[in-house]
C-alpha cells in the first residue's frame, strides 16, 4: 500500500527496526507504538480507522445501543470514508499532485450520477426516466461524461491563474446543478426514451447489485443465521461499502502508479514550477487536460458509488458544500499525499461529519436536558438568571449549525498553523523504485 | 477603405480568437431577435421556434427595472470584494456571508425601532425568528417608518464593519505573506463558520421582514414602490460618495497606489496595514447595506441570502475587471441585465446559469474584463 513514503514500497510486514529497544516505560511504549504505526502506510490509515471505529464503539454504548446499532454506525462510517476517500483521492491528483484548483468536485460528481442513472434507470422509474442498460454500461457512461465536461472545461480553463480557475469551476458546478434542477429537462423524452432528469423532484436510480447476493440461497443462510445480532438492512449495506472499499484501494494503487510514473513527475513539476516544466520540452498544457479528465471520472466514479447507489438521488445532493467538505477531507490529510487523503478522508468523517451530531445524540440522551427554546433569544434571555440549561439545549438542538462552525474553524486553523495537513510535509520520491540505499542496521525509516 | 479595414479587423478577430468572434455574433442576433421581439416581427423558422415574437414595451421596461435594482445590489458588494481582490490579493468567498451580516444586524435594528412596543425586543432584533408579531404589525417599511429604515441601514454598515475588521485581525492578518490561495481556503473556511453562526443566532428560517403597506406611490403617473427607489437612492450615493473618496482623498489615493503595486506603496512610505484595515471598514460597509437593501427590495431574509449572491458578485467584478471599483458597477449592471432579460429567452430556472456563463466566457476569453484590464481602484 506504501506508495508516497519514503519507505519500502510494499512493506506490510515489519521492518528489520520492528524489533528495536524493547519497551520498558510508558513513554518508551508510546514512541514505539508509534514508531510501529508510522511504519508503513497502510498501518497509518488501519490505525487511524480503527481508533474512529473506538470512538464509535464508545459513543454507542454510552447512548445504549446494542451489537445491531454498533455494526449500523460502522457500516455508515465505513460507507463515508469510502466516498471521501475516492472523491478527495481524486482532487488530490488534481490539486495535491498538480496545483490545479478545482472546487466543482460536486458538478462532476452530479454528471457522473445523472449520466448513470438516464443510462441505467429503468425506463417505467417512478420519478425521472431512463434507458435502463446494464448498470456497468451506466458507470463508465457516467465516468466518460464526467472525463467529458472535464475537457470541455479544461481546454480553455486551465491557462487561468489559479483563483480564476477555481471561480470557474465553482460557476460550472452551480451552473450544472441548475440544469439538473429544472423544469424544463425533467421529462425530456425523444420517441419514446426518456432522458428525463426528474427535475427538483429528482431520479430514482438502479438497485445495488450486491442487493441482489443476499437474494440468493447462501445469502439467505447468512441473513438466518445472523438475524437477531445483524439485521439484513445492516448486512446488505455492508456488502456494497466492501464493494466501495474495493474501489479505494484499486483508486489508491492507481494514483499511486501515476505519481510515480514519468507522467506522474510531470504533473509534480508543473505543480512546483509549471515555467520550468515547459523549458524542459514538456507540454504541460496536454498534461494538465489529462490529469484534469482523469480526476474528473473519478469524481463522476465517486458520485456513482456514492449518491448513485442509494436509490435516488436530487440535484441538492450536490450542492458546492459537498466541494468544501472533500477539500477539507484533503487539507486535513495534506494535500499532495495519496495517504493523506484516506487518513484525511476518516478523521474528517469520524471526527468533524458524524462526530458532533452522535455527540449531541448522547448529551441530549444523558442529561435530559428540556425541550431547547425554539429562537436564541429564548435561549440567552434566561442567562441573565445564571440558567444556563436552555443555552445548552438550544446548543444540542441546533448542533448540525454547530457543526458547520466547527469546520469552518478547523479548516482557518489548519490553512494558518499547520498548512501541510497530517501527512503532507512528507517526502515523496518520484521514482517507481527504492531510492534508499540498503542499510546496514535497517535505519531507513528515519525520514 | 474604412469597411475593408473593418473586414480585415473580423478577419483576425475571427482567426485569433474564434470564441469571442462566435459570442460576438450570438450577442448580435439576440439583439436583432429583441428589436424584432419589441416590433412584434415574427419569422417562422424551424418547428415552431421563430425569430422574433411580440415582447411588450411595458414587460421589456419592467425586466431593465429589476436589472437595474439587481444590478445595483450586485455593484454595491461587488466593490467591496474587488478592493479585496485588488489589494489583499485574494478571493474572498466569504463576502457573500459579510452582506448576509449587514443584512440580519441591520434589519435587527430597524426593526426594533419600528416595532418597539408592538413585540419582545428578542423577537425584534433577532428578525422574527420565530412566531410573532407579523411584517405588517411590526410596520418597518419606508413609507411608515424612515427613521427606522435609515438606522437600520447605518447599523448595517457599522456591524458589517466591525464583523470584518475583527475577521481580518483573528484570520488573514497572520497570513498577510501568504498566498492567494491558502488566504481564499482560509476564507471558506470564514464563510461557513460566519453563516452558520447567523444561522445558530438568527435561526434557518426564510422569513418576511418589511411591511408592504403604502410601499407604492404614484409619481406623473408612474407608480413606483417606494423601497425600490430607496435601494436606488443609497446605492448611488454611496456608489458616488466611493468614487470621491477615491480620487479626491489621500486614503483614496495610498488604496489606489496600493493596488497597483503593492512593493512600491510601501517603498513610497504608505502605511499599508493602516489601508488594509480602511479596505475592509469600507468593503464591509458597503457590503452589508447592500444585503440590507437587498432585503428592503426583496422582503424576505435567510441565512444563505449572501452565499447565494456570492456568484453574481464575482461574475459582476470579474465582468468589470478585478481590481476596479467602476468596472464592478458596471459589472453589476451588465450581470443585473443578464440575469433579467435574458429570461425573454430561456426558462425562468436557467437564468442564473446564464449569468453564471457569462462569467466563465469573460474569464476565460477577457481575463482583464470587459473594460480593458484597469487594475487600479
Amino acid at each position: 500500500m506504501s506508495a508516497d513514503g519514503s519507505n519500502d514500497p510494499d512493506a506490510d510486514a515489519p521492518g528489520p527496526d520492528a524489533e528495536g529497544p524493547s519497551a520498558d516505560g510508558p513513554a518508551d511504549l508510546a514512541a514505539y507504538l508509534r514508531a510501529e504505526v508510522a511504519a508503513t502506510d497502510f498501518r497509518i490509515v488501519v490505525a487511524t480507522m480503527l481508533a474512529v471505529y473506538a470512538l464509535f464503539a464508545v459513543f454507542t454504548l454510552l447512548a445504549g445501543g446494542g451489537l445491531n446499532t454498533l455494526g449500523s454506525t460502522w457500516v455508515r462510517l465505513t460507507f463515508l470514508f469510502a466516498a471521501y476517500a475516492i472523491l478527495s483521492l481524486a482532487l488530490n491528483l488534481h490539486w495535491g499532485y498538480t496545483g490545479l484548483f478545482n472546487i466543482g468536485v460536486a458538478g462532476f460528481m452530479g454528471v457522473g450520477v445523472y449520466t448513470m442513472a438516464v443510462l441505467s434507470t429503468p425506463p417505467d422509474a417512478i420519478s425521472g426516466m431512463g434507458l435502463g442498460l446494464p448498470l456497468p454500461v451506466g458507470i463508465v457512461g457516467g465516468m466518460l461524461a464526467a472525463a467529458l465536461v472535464g475537457l470541455v472545461a479544461a481546454v480553455p480553463a486551465l491557462r487561468l491563474r489559479a483563483d480564476y480557475l477555481a471561480i470557474v469551476t465553482l460557476g460550472l458546478s452551480e451552473i450544472i446543478r441548475l440544469t439538473l434542477n429544472s423544469a424544463t429537462l425533467s421529462g425530456w423524452t425523444i420517441a419514446t426514451f426518456g432522458f428525463g432528469t426528474g427535475g427538483g423532484s429528482g431520479i430514482d436510480l438502479p438497485a445495488r447489485p450486491t442487493d441482489a447476493l443476499l437474494d440468493t440461497v447462501v445469502g439467505t443462510a447468512l441473513v438466518d443465521v445472523l438475524d437477531p445480532t445483524i439485521t439484513a438492512s445492516v448486512l446488505r449495506r455492508s456488502l456494497w461499502v466492501l464493494v466501495m472499499i474495493g474501489f479505494v484501494i484499486g483508486i489508491y494503487v492507481l494514483l499511486a502508479r501515476v505519481g510515480n510514473s514519468p507522467f506522474g513527475r510531470v504533473l509534480k513539476a508543473i505543480r512546483e514550477d509549471e515555467l520550468v516544466a515547459q523549458s524542459l520540452g514538456k507540454d504541460t498544457r496536454w498534461f494538465k487536460i489529462k490529469v484534469f479528465m482523469l480526476g474528473c471520472a473519478l469524481m463522476g466514479l465517486g458520485g456513482i458509488l456514492w449518491q448513485g447507489s442509494q436509490g435516488y438521488v436530487s440535484p441538492d445532493s450536490f450542492r458546492p458544500i459537498v466541494t468544501f467538505y472533500v477539500f477539507v477531507a484533503v487539507i486535513i490529510g495534506g494535500s499532495g499525499s495519496n495517504t493523506g487523503s484516506l487518513v484525511g478522508s476518516i478523521l474528517f468523517v469520524g471526527l468533524l461529519f458524524e462526530g458532533p451530531r452522535t455527540f449531541g445524540n448522547i448529551v441530549s440522551n444523558a442529561v435530559s436536558l428540556p425541550s431547547a427554546p425554539g429562537t436564541f433569544a429564548g435561549a440567552v434571555a434566561p442567562l441573565a438568571s445564571l440558567d444556563v440549561t436552555p443555552l445548552l439545549s438550544y446548543l444540542v438542538g441546533n448542533i448540525s449549525a454547530f457543526r458547520f462552525i466547527l469546520l469552518g474553524v478547523v479548516l482557518i486553523l489548519i490553512i494558518q498553523k499547520r498548512p501541510d495537513g497530517v501527512l503532507g510535509h512528507r517526502t515523496e520520491t518520484a521514482a517507481a523504485i527504492d531510492l534508499d540505499r540498503p542499510a546496514a542496521n535497517g535505519g531507513g525509516n528515519d525520514e | 477603405m474604412v469597411a475593408s479595414n473593418t473586414i480585415d479587423r473580423g478577419r483576425t478577430l475571427l482567426r485569433e480568437q474564434p470564441v469571442l468572434a462566435l459570442a460576438g455574433v450570438a450577442g448580435a442576433v439576440l439583439v436583432l431577435d429583441l428589436l424584432a421581439r419589441l416590433a412584434g416581427v415574427e419569422v417562422p423558422l424551424v418547428g415552431d421556434r421563430t425569430f422574433g415574437g411580440s415582447l411588450g414595451m411595458g414587460r421589456f421596461g419592467g425586466l431593465l427595472w429589476n436589472g437595474i435594482i439587481v444590478g445595483l445590489i450586485f455593484g454595491l458588494a461587488g466593490i467591496g470584494l474587488s478592493m479585496t481582490y485588488s489589494i489583499l490579493n485574494f478571493a474572498n468567498f466569504s463576502h457573500g456571508d459579510l452582506v448576509t451580516t449587514g443584512a440580519f444586524t441591520g434589519w435587527g435594528a430597524a426593526l426594533l425601532v419600528a416595532g418597539w412596543g408592538v413585540a419582545d425586543v428578542g423577537h425584534l432584533l433577532l428578525v422574527r425568528p420565530g412566531s410573532g408579531a407579523n411584517p405588517n404589525e411590526i410596520g418597518a417599511s419606508i413609507a411608515q417608518a424612515p427613521l427606522s429604515i435609515l438606522i437600520g441601514a447605518a447599523v448595517a454598515a457599522v456591524a458589517t464593519v466591525v464583523v470584518a475588521v475583527a475577521i481580518d485581525r483573528a484570520v488573514y492578518k497572520p497570513m498577510r505573506d501568504r498566498g492567494g490561495i491558502a488566504l481564499l481556503i482560509a476564507s471558506i473556511g470564514v464563510a461557513l463558520a460566519l453563516r452558520y453562526v447567523i444561522q445558530f443566532v438568527y435561526g434557518s428560517r426564510n422569513r418576511g421582514v418589511t411591511s408592504t403597506q403604502d410601499v407604492n406611490a404614484t409619481v406623473l403617473g408612474i407608480t413606483i414602490d417606494l423601497h425600490e427607489a430607496t435601494l436606488v437612492l443609497v446605492a448611488a450615493g454611496l456608489m458616488l460618495g466611493m468614487h470621491l473618496m477615491l480620487q479626491r482623498t489621500k486614503l483614496g489615493k495610498a488604496m489606489r497606489a496600493m493596488a497597483d503595486n503593492k512593493d512600491l506603496a510601501l517603498v513610497t512610505g504608505i502605511p499599508t496595514e493602516r489601508v488594509v484595515t480602511a479596505t475592509w471598514v469600507l468593503g464591509g460597509a458597503l457590503a452589508g447595506v447592500a444585503g440590507y437593501l437587498y432585503v428592503l427590495e426583496r422582503g424576505t431574509i435567510e441565512f444563505n441570502l449572501g452565499w447565494f449572491l456570492l456568484l453574481f458578485i464575482f461574475a459582476a467584478v470579474i465582468l468589470g475587471g478585478i481590481g476596479s471599483i467602476y468596472g464592478a458597477i458596471a459589472g453589476g449592471f451588465v450581470i443585473g441585465f443578464v440575469h433579467e432579460v435574458s429570461l425573454i429567452w430561456v426558462p425562468s430556472d436557467f437564468n442564473a446559469a446564464a449569468a453564471f456563463t457569462i462569467m466563465i466566457l469573460v474569464l476565460l476569453y477577457r481575463p482583464q474584463g470587459l473594460f480593458g484590464g484597469v487594475t487600479t481602484a
